[in-house]
């Protein structure tokens, strides 16, 4: 095997409940979990691992907000300074007219760029390769990995703790990230 | 399970005390101290137009439109506030059956509250009765007869087209029937609710289910004509098949806020402290979804009537535009109801701590007081309409008797539904 690459301790789970209680007690004995891969959402799992609230809705609010924007200059620069027309005897800034582009174009860009910015964080993007660390992860089976490097407890520990606290299997893996 | 949320010192049962009731009281008299001071302004300021026509020997009226007197004023308030409130109360009896209709889990804790808002259907029903044989004509120009006479000058093309629906038997008809089979469907939802806190098990709430769900049906039908008689027949003239929308809408997130405030204030009070940050998430999601919801189909009446640009269509908005006493409240009723709850209620944040709702609710509450306001005042007043001590007095004395009937609603049943099947998923509720 290539030895490249950093060193992880990955435990199987076969229940989300004995994953939701071992994920609490790993970190109550101080180990610092790296990703848990689960092949279903897990209600609840995110406060457990502690993680901080997404800022994907601030992403969100700017992705929309550029669309706001854009939808604007370009009904404003087409309709009134480039060519301006006279249609249905409307001003030629009828703001109440541009209101439903710029509401699709808001709705549009916050959409794609929401999408868009959670396949990138996430390493569903063209170009990445998405970390798996147990293939069975994406059938049935939760996966908590624990990077070595990035713990003072020691790996004999870890494996005791992760079976103790109901991992059915746990294995060594070297991921090259 | 609600045993554990039993032991502390959550008090189960309201407790409308004499303090409240005070308050309550003196509420009333502010109200009815403002609204003798608005008759005042009113009666020794708007008589005008009859000195100068019988100065000049005119009779304004002749063109089939009725004088202006001050008690005009009076009625078209006291029209605002019936639909304003009983509006509030259907549409809290309407929340509670989409939440046995969809069998929602999340609000069983909190259903107590919109039943209570609906105690006021029955008072409200006999309210709008009443102030509807008083100002009959004064509010609602099609009910003169004059206007169907072809013989007589004032004789109307427009609303004698309408005669086979706007007819007065008919149309009280219409409200009665209404009125009561609302008043029979919450009389069957409280049978069953306390038959469920006596005997628990499914079996109410399957019944429950039943009657939400032909409740729900029938509303959303009988909503839409009640809309279109209450409030859009005061501008015969004109129509929009929006507006049963509109009004549904502006009920609705009115009806929404109210819940969320009560909520709230009980919750600070030391009921229903079970109630958790996610449930109020949720009120609160109901409360900025339907602004956004309410300014939907404000914004879709408006635009095709700006982009059609049809006299007979337009003349509903150029009355709200282009006259000095309105307009401040046509952007008022936009900066209250959309610009205010989409910006202040965007973040989690604000929904989930109580201090941002407090503020929140009672401002869209309100916001549509005043699109009530701007929905029947120029159709009414034309360009004698105002804004002062009188509007707000009777508001005051409106909300007075509103909130003492909901209180004294609240502490007919205990505050949370024990035996309710779902009330575990309300308690854990987690978002």
């Amino acid at each position: 095997m290539d030895d490249k690459g950093k060193k992880f301790i990955v435990g199987i789970f076969e229940d989300e409940d004995i994953l939701l209680d071992a994920i609490t007690s790993v970190r109550d004995k101080g180990v610092n979990i790296y990703e848990v891969y689960s092949p279903f959402p897990v209600h609840g799992i995110e406060n457990r691992l502690g993680y901080k609230r997404s800022r994907l809705s601030i992403a969100a609010f700017c992705f929309g907000f550029l669309g706001t924007c854009l939808a604007l200059t370009m009904m404003i620069g087409m309709m009134t300074i480039d060519w301006p027309m006279i249609i249905g005897g409307k001003d030629f800034l009828p703001l109440p007219v541009f209101i439903p582009v710029t509401f699709e174009m808001t709705v549009l860009l916050s959409a794609f760029g929401m999408v868009g910015t959670f396949l990138v964080v996430s390493d569903l993007k063209p170009w990445g390769t998405p970390k798996t660390f147990d293939l069975r992860s994406t059938n049935d089976k939760h996966v908590m990995a624990i990077e070595l490097d990035n713990n003072k407890v020691d790996s004999k520990k870890i494996k005791t703790i992760l079976n103790n606290s109901g991992a059915s299997e746990v294995n060594d893996k070297i991921m090259d990230l | 399970m609600y045993k554990h949320f039993k032991n502390n010192s959550m008090k189960e049962i309201f407790d409308f005390n004499s303090n409240i009731k005070k308050n309550l009281f003196y509420l009333f008299i502010g109200g009815v101290i403002l609204t003798i001071i608005g008759l005042y302004q009113v009666i020794n300021s708007g008589n005008g137009h009859e000195e100068v026509s019988q100065a000049l020997g005119i009779n304004i009226s002749s063109d089939g439109h009725s004088e202006y007197h001050w008690y005009h004023r009076l009625y078209s308030n006291l029209w605002i506030n019936v639909v304003y409130f009983l509006g509030i109360s259907i549409s809290a009896i309407f929340f509670v059956a989409i939440q046995y209709v969809s069998q929602a889990g999340w609000s069983s804790g909190i259903l107590r509250v919109p039943l209570a808002i609906g105690r006021w259907l029955l008072p409200g029903s006999v309210l709008m009765l009443v102030v509807f044989a008083i100002t009959n004509h004064d509010v609602f120009h099609w009910t003169h007869e004059y206007l169907y006479d072809k013989s007589d000058p004032r004789y109307d093309y427009i609303i004698d087209g309408k005669k086979a629906y706007l007819n007065l038997p008919f149309f009280l008809g219409r409200m009665v029937f209404f009125l009561g089979v609302w008043y029979l469907f919450y009389t069957l939802i409280l049978k069953y609710v306390a038959k469920e806190d006596k005997l628990g098990g499914t079996e109410s709430w399957q019944k429950l289910f039943t009657i939400s769900t032909v409740f729900v049906v029938f509303y959303a039908f009988t909503q839409s004509v009640a809309a279109w008689d209450w409030v859009l027949s005061i501008d015969t003239h004109w129509f929009s098949t929006m507006f049963g929308w509109y009004v549904f809408a502006s009920w609705w997130v009115s009806a929404l806020a109210l819940i969320t405030y009560i909520i709230i204030i009980l919750r600070d009070n030391g009921y229903l402290t079970f109630v958790n940050h996610s449930v109020l998430h949720d009120l609160g999601k109901y409360v900025f979804a339907f602004s956004v919801f309410w300014t939907y189909i404000w914004f879709s009446q408006f635009l095709l009537i700006y982009y059609a640009n049809i006299p007979e269509e337009t003349i509903y908005f150029v009355e709200r535009l282009e006259s000095d006493i309105y307009f401040p409240f046509f952007i008022v009723n936009l900066i209250l109801n959309f610009f205010f709850p989409f910006l202040f209620l965007m973040t989690r944040a604000s929904k989930r701590f109580t201090r941002f709702l407090k503020i929140a609710c009672p401002v869209v509450l309100f916001g549509h007081f005043i699109d009530f306001y701007l929905m029947i005042t120029p159709g009414v007043l034309k360009s004698n309409g105002g804004f002062g001590f009188l509007e707000i007095g009777l508001l005051l004395v409106f909300l007075s008797a509103f909130l003492f009937v909901i209180l004294h609603g609240l502490t007919k049943l205990p505050l949370v539904a024990k035996n309710h099947p779902m009330l575990d998923e309300s308690l854990h509720h987690d978002i």
